[in-house]
Formats: C-alpha cells, sequence, structure tokens
C-alpha cells in the first residue's frame, strides 16, 4: 500500500559550505533548514503569470510508499514536469539560511583605525483499463500520464472530493480520514491533481538513493501554495521553507501576517558552538510571540551578491534550472551591481488550527536587503595596560551584559542558564560594577 | 466629556492611535509619513490658491495622510509625495456637478499601485490580533455613526460576510476560514475609515446602501479572479458610481417632492 504524504511534504538535506570571507565581519556558521524536524522546502519562480515550482523531498521510506499529490491549476503536458537535481535546494537553502558572523574587538590600546576590508562580496505510463474505467464511474477523469524520470505521474480532474478520495483508495493509495474534506475546496475550483508515484524500475536504472525534486511549470494568476492536503495526516505543526524568486522585489503572504525575523542583534561567544539551537529557539519563540499564525522572513536579496557569504550565489545556469527564465547569459556582467532576480526565504510552522487557508502570496516593490544576521564580539584577550583600557574593560562589560539580556529575550532561554555558558564573561562574575563615583572626574 | 462636534478630530484621533498600534507591530515603516503629510497639505495649499477657493481648512488632507501611510507601501522615496499629490489633485481635478467622488487616499494608493511596481499594499501586516480588532471595530463604529455614513460601513461589512460565507460553503471549508478573512486590520480600515468617507458616497441613504452592496460584490468578483487587495480596487472601481447614483436619486426625489421642477429633456430655448 502506498501512503499518502502530505502534499508539499517534503525537506532538502544541506551541504555544508566552507566559511567565506566577508565585508565587515567573517560567517562562521549557519542555521539551515535541516535543523527543523518535518520541514518541507519549495521554490516557486514567478514573473506575471508565469510560475515554476520546485518541490523538496526528504522522503525516508520505503519507495513503493511514497505518494505525492498537488492541486494544481490546469492539466499539465510533458513539457511542463521535469525532475530536478537535489542539489538546486540545497544551494539555495545554503545560499539563504540565517547566519552567524564574528568580530574581533581590536587592541584597546593601539587606536590605530582599521579600514572596513574592501569587501570580497562573493559574486558573488500506461493506466490500466480498469481504473480508467472505475475513475469515470466515480467522477475522476485521468487527463494524462506519464512516465518522468523516477517517477509515474497522473493528471486527474474530479468533479466530487468523495470520488477522488474512493478513486485513489482503490489505485492502492492509503488516504487518512480528513482527506475528502481537504480535496473538497480544490475539487470546487476546477483544479486538476498532480499525482505522482515512484517507478522503482526506472529508480532503479537511474540509480538514485534518494528521490529528486519534482519541477512543475504553468500560466496562472493564482500566486499560492496548497498546504491545506498537507495538514490532513499531520499531527502537530510542520514547517514549511519557501524560497520566492522574483524578478522585482521581496515576497509576502497577502493572507497571513509576515514578519522579519529578529536580526542584527549582538549574542554572547557561546552561541557559536550553539548556534543551531540557538536559531531554533528563536524561531519558536517569535513563532508563540505572533500567536503561531505569522509567516517569518528569514532572507531577502538580490541573487546577483551576497554579504556575508553563507555560500556562493546561485549560478545563472543553476538559476535557469530553477525556472527563473528571463535571465540571459549576458545578465552574468551584471552581477556586482545585482541580477534582476530577488530571492525571498519565507519560514512558517503550520497547522490546521493557525492556518485554515491556502497560502497566498504577492510580490512587493520592496528591493531593500535582508537577512538573518547574528553577531558575536570577540573581546580583545591580549594585555592593555594603558588608561583606554580601563574604559575598554567598562564597555566590554556592559556589552556582555547586554548580550545576556538580548540573548534571554530572543530565545526565551533562562538567565541563568546563560550566565553558566557565558563562563568568566557573565555580567557579574568577574567584577562588581564599578562605582558610579568613577566615572565623574575622568 | 464633551466630543468635539467636528467627526474629523475624532477620527484623526483614531487614525493616530491605529499607526501607534503599527508601530508597536513589526515591520510597520514610517519613513514615508513626513513625505505624504507634507505632499497632501502642500497640494491642498496650491490647489486653494492655483483655483482661488476659500480655504477649507486642513483636516481633510490630514485623514488622507494618516490613510496613506497606513495601507500604501513604497519601494522608492518618491512614491509617496506623488500618491499624496495625485489623492489631493483628485479632488479638484476629478469633479462632477461640484463634488469629487473618488475617495482621496484611496486614489492615490490605486493609482500608484497602477503606475508602478514600487508601490503596494500590504493587507496583512497588522497581524490578527482578535482583541485588537475588536477594538478596531467598536471605534470604527463610532467614529462612521458620528460621520453619519455607518450605513455604508455596516452595509459594505455584512453584504461582505454573506458574500465570503457563501463561498465559503460552495468550496466546502470551514468555519474558521471567514473568521480569518475577517481578521484583517486592512479590511476594518477600509471599512471603517474609506468606504464611509461622507463626502465620496451617494447622498441618499438607499443609494449608498446600494453602493457598498456593489462594492463588496466587486471585490468578491476580483478576489475569485485572484486580484490583490479586491477591496481598495473594488472602491477605486466603483467610485464613478456615486454620481451617478446622486443623480438618480436626485431626479426621483424630484419626481416625487416636485413635479413641476423636473428638469426638462428638451434643450431650453
Amino acid at each position: 500500500m502506498r501512503s499518502l504524504t502530505a502534499a508539499l511534504a517534503f525537506a532538502g538535506a544541506v551541504a555544508l559550505a566552507s566559511p567565506a570571507h566577508a565585508f565587515c565581519g567573517f560567517f562562521v556558521g549557519k542555521a539551515d533548514g535541516k535543523l527543523f524536524n518535518q520541514s518541507s522546502q519549495v521554490a516557486i519562480v514567478r514573473d506575471g503569470d508565469r510560475t515554476v515550482i520546485t518541490m523538496g523531498n526528504d522522503f525516508k521510506g520505503e519507495m513503493s510508499e511514497f505518494a505525492l499529490v498537488v492541486p494544481v491549476p490546469s492539466v499539465l503536458t510533458r513539457d511542463q514536469i521535469h525532475v530536478g537535481e537535489r542539489r538546486l535546494l540545497e544551494r539555495l537553502d545554503a545560499y539563504s539560511a540565517p547566519r552567524l558572523v564574528e568580530y574581533h574587538d581590536p587592541d584597546p590600546c593601539n587606536e590605530r583605525i582599521y579600514p572596513m576590508a574592501a569587501g570580497p562580496m562573493m559574486r558573488a505510463k500506461s493506466m490500466d483499463a480498469a481504473a480508467i474505467a472505475g475513475g469515470r464511474a466515480l467522477g475522476v477523469t485521468v487527463e494524462a500520464a506519464y512516465t518522468i524520470g523516477e517517477y509515474d505521474i497522473l493528471l486527474l480532474s474530479a468533479t466530487q472530493s468523495q470520488g477522488l478520495e474512493t478513486w485513489l483508495r482503490e489505485s492502492g493509495y492509503r488516504i487518512p480520514p480528513r482527506a475528502s474534506a481537504a480535496l473538497a475546496p480544490y475539487v470546487r475550483q476546477n483544479m486538476k491533481f498532480f499525482v505522482a508515484r515512484v517507478n522503482l524500475k526506472e529508480q532503479r536504472k537511474a540509480g538514485y538513493q534518494e528521490l529528486r525534486p519534482i519541477q512543475i511549470a504553468f500560466e496562472s494568476p493564482k500566486f499560492m501554495l496548497p498546504i491545506r492536503l498537507g495538514m490532513a495526516n499531520a499531527d502537530g505543526p510542520q514547517d514549511l521553507i519557501v524560497y520566492a524568486i522574483t524578478r522585482n522585489g521581496r515576497v509576502e503572504s497577502s493572507n497571513y501576517q509576515t514578519v522579519k525575523i529578529p536580526s542584527n542583534v549582538e549574542v554572547p561567544e557561546f552561541v557559536q558552538k550553539e548556534f543551531g539551537d540557538f536559531y531554533k529557539s528563536l524561531f519558536t519563540k517569535d513563532w508563540r510571540a505572533h500567536d503561531h499564525r505569522a509567516i517569518a522572513t528569514e532572507y531577502v536579496w538580490n541573487m546577483g551578491f551576497c554579504d556575508p557569504c553563507a555560500a556562493d550565489p546561485l549560478t545563472l545556469a543553476e538559476l535557469r534550472q530553477l525556472g527563473v527564465f528571463w535571465i540571459e547569459d549576458q545578465d552574468n556582467a551584471l552581477r556586482g551591481g545585482g541580477l534582476p532576480v530577488m530571492l525571498t526565504r519565507l519560514h512558517l510552522r503550520y497547522d490546521s488550527e493557525h492556518f485554515p487557508e491556502d497560502l497566498v502570496f504577492q510580490q512587493t516593490g520592496d528591493q531593500q536587503n535582508f537577512q538573518g544576521r547574528y553577531i558575536i564580539r570577540h573581546p580583545w584577550r591580549g594585555s592593555a595596560t594603558c588608561a583606554a583600557a580601563g574604559r575598554y574593560q567598562e564597555q566590554v562589560l556592559a556589552r556582555h551584559r547586554q548580550e545576556a539580556e538580548t540573548l534571554a529575550s530572543l530565545t526565551g532561554w533562562d538567565t541563568d542558564r546563560i550566565r553558566r555558558k557565558m563562563g568568566t564573561d557573565a555580567p557579574g562574575k568577574t567584577e562588581t560594577d564599578p562605582p558610579w563615583w568613577k566615572k565623574l572626574w575622568r | 466629556m464633551r466630543l468635539p462636534r467636528d467627526p474629523r478630530w475624532l477620527q484623526i484621533g483614531f487614525l493616530c492611535s491605529f499607526l501607534l498600534l503599527g508601530l508597536t507591530a513589526r515591520d510597520f515603516p514610517l519613513w514615508h509619513a513626513p513625505l505624504l503629510f507634507a505632499s497632501c497639505l502642500a497640494t491642498q495649499l496650491a490647489c486653494e490658491r492655483l483655483l482661488k477657493l476659500p480655504h477649507a481648512g486642513l483636516l481633510s488632507p490630514i485623514i488622507t495622510s494618516f490613510g496613506l501611510t497606513l495601507l500604501l507601501r513604497a519601494g522608492a522615496w518618491w512614491v509617496p509625495p506623488l500618491a499624496g499629490a495625485l489623492a489631493i489633485g483628485s479632488k479638484y481635478a476629478l469633479r462632477i456637478r461640484g463634488r469629487h467622488f473618488f475617495n482621496p487616499a484611496n486614489f492615490g494608493l490605486c493609482c500608484l499601485m497602477l503606475l508602478t511596481p514600487r508601490a503596494w499594499c500590504s493587507p496583512t501586516q497588522w497581524g490578527e490580533g482578535g482583541l485588537l480588532l475588536l477594538w478596531i471595530l467598536a471605534l470604527g463604529l463610532a467614529v462612521a455613526h458620528r460621520a453619519f455614513r455607518a450605513d455604508v460601513s455596516l452595509a459594505f461589512l455584512a453584504s461582505f460576510i454573506i458574500l465570503r460565507t457563501a463561498r465559503i460553503h460552495y468550496l466546502g471549508q470551514r468555519p474558521e476560514v471567514l473568521f480569518h478573512q475577517l481578521s484583517s486590520g486592512s479590511l476594518l480600515l477600509f471599512t471603517f475609515f474609506m468606504i464611509s468617507d461622507p463626502k465620496t458616497t451617494p447622498r441618499h441613504r438607499v443609494a449608498r446602501i446600494a453602493f457598498a452592496a456593489i462594492v463588496a460584490c466587486t471585490a468578491f468578483v476580483l478576489s475569485t479572479h485572484w486580484v490583490q487587495n479586491p477591496i481598495v480596487w473594488a472602491l477605486f472601481f466603483c467610485a464613478p458610481l456615486t454620481p451617478l447614483l446622486d443623480a438618480l436619486t436626485s431626479r426621483q426625489e424630484k419626481s416625487v417632492c416636485a413635479p413641476s421642477q423636473q428638469p426638462s429633456l428638451s434643450p431650453a430655448p
């Protein structure tokens, strides 16, 4: 029996890129998509009504059990479907993940002005007749059937959701009990159903161990992602990372609040060792603060460059494979000044209760770059005996106190835990605050 | 406590508190506010001087500035001043029978969205704070009532709810979808501070209710065609109906009340 996996229930794995030198700070770590359990990744490339969707896939079970059902606006021809490479979503994830950067304080006794590094910004099958006849009786029509890569793909239309559910069940898909109710709105909107399963023979022949992402291209005024179907068999909230790629500007949801993730804050040095935990706690706290209903923007950047770079920007060839149809080879010359390609990384944690409708998006005119960026500043640990060193030590103390408070407020972590982890840097640990009169007659 | 006689003062107070609440929400930009206020006020004064009109006070352009600040998002510095100028300019340039018919803030917003992709409207920027929205609802009602146009707001909201409920029922969606659609700050802002504008809604009560229902129906049709911000566009497209409905109702009133004054279809000698 095949189980109906949630529509768009995928996740991309991530290859850690080597740390890259960056303008004003070194990139030292990132919080990528694989941190989150039950996470899916999907890329939507859109300009006008033209849309290309790449659906990542981290299915871990028996290949024969895999199945995917996605509502689509029209019956897709074979040319509109493609099986892409996993690497594409991994590259997007690595490029746009929230990042940690570090700075080193200079010797407070050496007042030489250090110029900012003149930025090395990275340029960045056939159906059996019985099934078809049975389908007609249930109001289900098999509009098209293809074998593409390792997938057998069907395009179905249905006149009633109950009939579709029965057809899927009779065709060997294990349907969760609430599937019919979830399918109904799409049937009513006359949407078609893209149903994919693994063709084991083709898969063995191709030699792929993991399923590759399916890509579909179509024209539709609907700038949306169907997430409701995926909730039918979900037990608890799921994470979804959406990479929206457009020509003009940032993408936001027009039916759910979209907020930027807290960013550009200084955190204690120990966060470097547990950046993943830090970011997970930060995301969860922010999600709760917005009553579990908001979508977080983690990254908005022109695809021409990055600063600091968590990974190199995607090449033109990679962008075209993702479906960015409007770029040409000569655009490469523009890289330094930016490409006509904006990437928005949206992260949502959704469940049936808080996300009663599918996600609808709109492209805005906002071209301002944004990234989830967290900063650690290493204090000067060398010897310093000059008069300036005393003032510097006070500043460092104040900074550590501020960093501890920031970390507690961002993550909800217990202040005792933070102080413990900060070790000798913990506020009040090394020395009590200097008496107020010490600053008076300086 | 005595409330000010001019309901616009109350309206400004409430719009001000909207703005303050917006500031507590994340990512609510304010850099464009001074540009909008300056442009709206300057355009108003310039038009009055140019057309040699008596000074009509600054309350109206201030309200327009607030409306634009709350609804218009801009990706370029020149968007807010242009929106302000077009909004106020429309009051003087687009008039029928001595009355403007576009809500100025709505006109400025829609023109800029038509002209450039650098202008947009973020309908969900308020989040879904239920309590907050109830508060806004209550205050909005009071303002709309004081401005004698509560009927427009209520007729629009009722039509909107009926149509959305029917759609949700047809699609087989859950009732939560309706609550989700209603918990939009922009919807309430539109309902109580934009469509209720007494200057740009029909004079006759029946016409006003019909107007509100037509705007709601247009918004509904636009939303089924996946047009973003359908309510804002619906008001923009339906605005020319105001002088038409005024003409129809005034003719009807004249024919009922004073048949002798009915205008003759034949040209005057």
